[in-house]
């Protein structure tokens, strides 16, 4: 088990032609995913890699292949109208990668977004991973293993190191999800925490913050009073200057807000174990565990 | 992307925000024909990119075009936290009988723009905000419907008893909305809006920051980039696709992901070094990017050592690899350079840096411990 993708997840790839799309699509497909559509506007009727069937709408092809689930690597431009469409096409789970997405796009389509009862995860995310049984992004799969504590992460590469330490010292992971750096996302840290707390396959959730906003805090709260299992976070850009933005549109300390020190001492105020370094993450994790078990 | 004010003024007039007339200029000369047109007195605004312009002596009144002259003289070439001032904004003085603030932010937590009031004005906002949040009124805004008319006009009766007012007010406030969503802004602020003696409301200030995700998307709205307003080094960057922020240390940083350096920075100061710089090389790499910013890293004195952090993901370590080996012919590099890259193609990495008689590390913790060693050694 794992939350939001598993082998039974039936994965469309929005851009599936382009230089990023097609790339993933066959790691994903090496993987072991079920990708099961592809959509390029003009190249429907083609065929991916011998395989999986394009088509020029995603309506067409949920239509004709029951995909429940999309992937987007289209262009920043095109972006936040390829979640629309994956939106309306009736699919529960939209995944977009692509960063650069001007902050006004998603501000109008997230309540279409929402009243179409899809869930989705990004953008500017390297999407997720439920090892063993289905990738959905771009988080190399060789970096993971098989097991049962759930990691989320704002970052993408800082997820790899995290996630290579526990693989290393043989801690498996049921599944990581990057939830992007971007101000303004579909899917945050409350909304994985819930999914991981009611999951029977999690044993403790690692959650990977950095500077920027208020969603560590509200999260580190949320832990405090409905999260049963063990929590321990790591909190980025300690060193980082005010009001520069840090990469990520989302990583800038406003003002006195949202500085790593504030929202480290609300992970601490609330029992969540804090890593100084990232290399913590395995004997914290195994720390905790070992609390729950005795 | 911060805007000058009159930059910002001219988004505004084009939204039809009631201001008054202004002129921007770079030499006393023209700021002195620019009161002589206006007629009666103006005042002269620094434009630069920061806050406390006023207090820090670059905002002044005259009376006439040769005092106007004369201030400019002063104010043109001061330097404000850091920042030179070349250019001044010449505005009628006007006579204001109430100071108001009208401002617009992208709100993270309701994740949607939210536009707010307070009849206290004039003064630092967020002042008001820490010690008397309820002299501010907030309005979250569905971008569905966008600002509705009755909701500008309870707005607008926040801050004024008149109905002239407070109908001049709302409809401010809609074209504020507009600025900002037409123009892909995080920020549109009004501080003050004032009544005149006149019995007109008018923006007296203008700032807005925009989105820099809107800037492919808007080439019009790019070229208000100021690149004199910003560190070359952070210029030269942005156009190689790098992103890249000095800062006061002495290691220098080269990492893939934002995130992941961040951390790495971090970590330096844990091992007891201090960042030089944050730098995030991105996720494509190609060698010529590596080049770019070990060049930039190395015209910094201040570096004592050079750390490299590559986690290979889409990141190929071999790409970057070459990089350094390119680099390395291309210009001599003075001080010692620690490497980490493991991931994508990193036996390969490893062959092309063992070839040019280099060796990497294989965690992230031993190699920042070396580098911050080296410093030490240096030093």
């Amino acid at each position: 088990m794992s939350i939001l993708i598993d082998s039974q997840t039936r994965l469309l790839v929005q851009g599936i032609t382009g230089r990023d799309g097609s790339f993933h699509t066959q790691q994903m497909l090496e993987y072991g995913t079920q990708v099961c559509a592809g959509v390029t506007p003009g190249k429907g009727g083609q065929l991916f890699a011998n395989s999986v069937p394009i088509f020029n709408t995603v309506a067409d092809a949920v239509h004709q292949t029951s995909a429940n689930a999309a992937v987007i690597y289209v262009p920043p431009a095109f972006a936040a109208g390829a979640i629309a469409e994956a939106a309306d096409a009736g699919l529960g789970l939209i995944v977009c990668i692509t960063e650069g997405i001007p902050t006004v796009d998603l501000l109008r389509i997230l309540p279409f977004v929402r009243e179409k009862g899809a869930r989705l995860v990004g953008p500017n995310c390297p999407g997720l991973i439920s090892p063993g049984s289905a990738k959905v992004g771009i988080i190399p799969g060789n970096i993971c293993l098989p097991g049962r504590v759930g990691v989320v992460s704002r970052s993408g590469t800082l997820t790899y190191e995290v996630v290579n330490h526990l693989t290393r010292e043989g801690v498996g992971q049921s599944t990581c999800v990057g939830i992007g750096g971007d101000p303004i996302i579909g899917t945050n840290f409350i909304d994985c925490l819930a999914a991981f707390e009611s999951d029977p396959d999690t044993d403790a959730i690692v959650m990977i913050g950095e500077i920027g906003g208020t969603d560590e805090q509200q999260a580190a709260e949320f832990v405090a009073g409905n999260v049963k299992k063990p929590v321990i976070g790591f909190i980025a850009g300690q060193t980082a200057p005010k009001g520069r933005r840090m990469g990520h549109a989302g990583a800038i300390i406003s003002g006195s807000s949202g500085t790593a020190s504030e929202k480290m001492a609300a992970f601490e105020a609330n029992g969540i174990s804090v890593m100084e370094r990232p290399v913590d993450v395995v004997h914290l994790v195994r720390e905790r565990l070992g609390q729950v078990s005795v | 992307m911060n805007l000058h004010e009159y930059q910002a003024r001219e988004l505004f007039r084009q939204a039809g925000i009631r201001m008054p007339d202004g002129e921007v200029a770079t030499k006393p000369s023209e700021v002195e024909a620019i009161a002589t047109r206006l007629g009666g007195g103006v005042v002269i605004k620094a434009q630069v990119h920061t806050g406390g312009r006023g207090k820090a002596g670059g905002v002044k009144l005259a009376t006439d075009p040769r005092e106007a002259a004369e201030h400019a003289e002063t104010i043109l070439g001061m330097v404000i936290k850091d920042l030179v001032v070349s250019k001044v904004l010449v505005v009628p003085a006007v006579e204001i009988s109430s100071e108001a603030y009208v401002g617009m932010i992208l709100d993270r937590e309701s994740q949607r723009p939210v536009l707010m009031v307070s009849a206290s004005g004039g003064v630092d906002i967020e002042e008001v905000a820490a010690s008397s949040p309820e002299k501010i009124r907030r309005l979250a805004i569905d971008p569905r419907f966008g600002l509705l008319p009755h909701q500008a006009m309870e707005l607008g009766f926040a801050l004024y008893d008149d109905l002239r007012h407070v109908r001049a007010a709302a409809k401010i406030m809609t074209q504020l909305y507009d600025v900002f969503m037409d123009n892909g802004a995080t920020l549109t602020e009004i501080n003050p809006l004032v009544t005149s003696s006149e019995g007109e409301v008018l923006a007296l200030d203008a700032k807005v920051t925009l989105d820099d995700n809107i800037l492919e998307r808007r080439p019009d709205l790019a070229l208000l980039r100021d690149e004199t307003a910003e560190a070359t080094s952070e210029v030269e960057a942005r156009h190689a696709g790098l992103t890249f922020i000095k800062l006061d240390g002495n290691v220098g940083c080269v990492v893939n992901g934002a995130g992941l350096a961040m951390a790495t920075m971090d970590l330096v100061k844990y091992y007891g070094g201090e960042p030089a710089n944050f730098l995030d090389i991105g996720g494509s790499s190609n060698p010529e990017k590596v080049v770019t910013a070990l060049r930039i890293i190395t015209r910094d004195p201040s570096v004592k050592a050079i750390l490299f952090n590559i986690f290979g993901g889409i990141t190929r370590t071999d790409d970057v690899a070459n990089g350094i080996v390119t680099a390395l012919q291309q210009f001599k590099v003075e001080v010692p350079i620690v490497i980490r890259l493991t991931g994508t193609n990193e036996e390969e990495a490893i062959r092309i840096l063992s070839e040019a008689g280099m060796t990497a590390l294989n965690g992230m913790d031993e190699a920042v411990e070396q580098v911050v060693a080296r410093v030490k050694e240096a030093a």
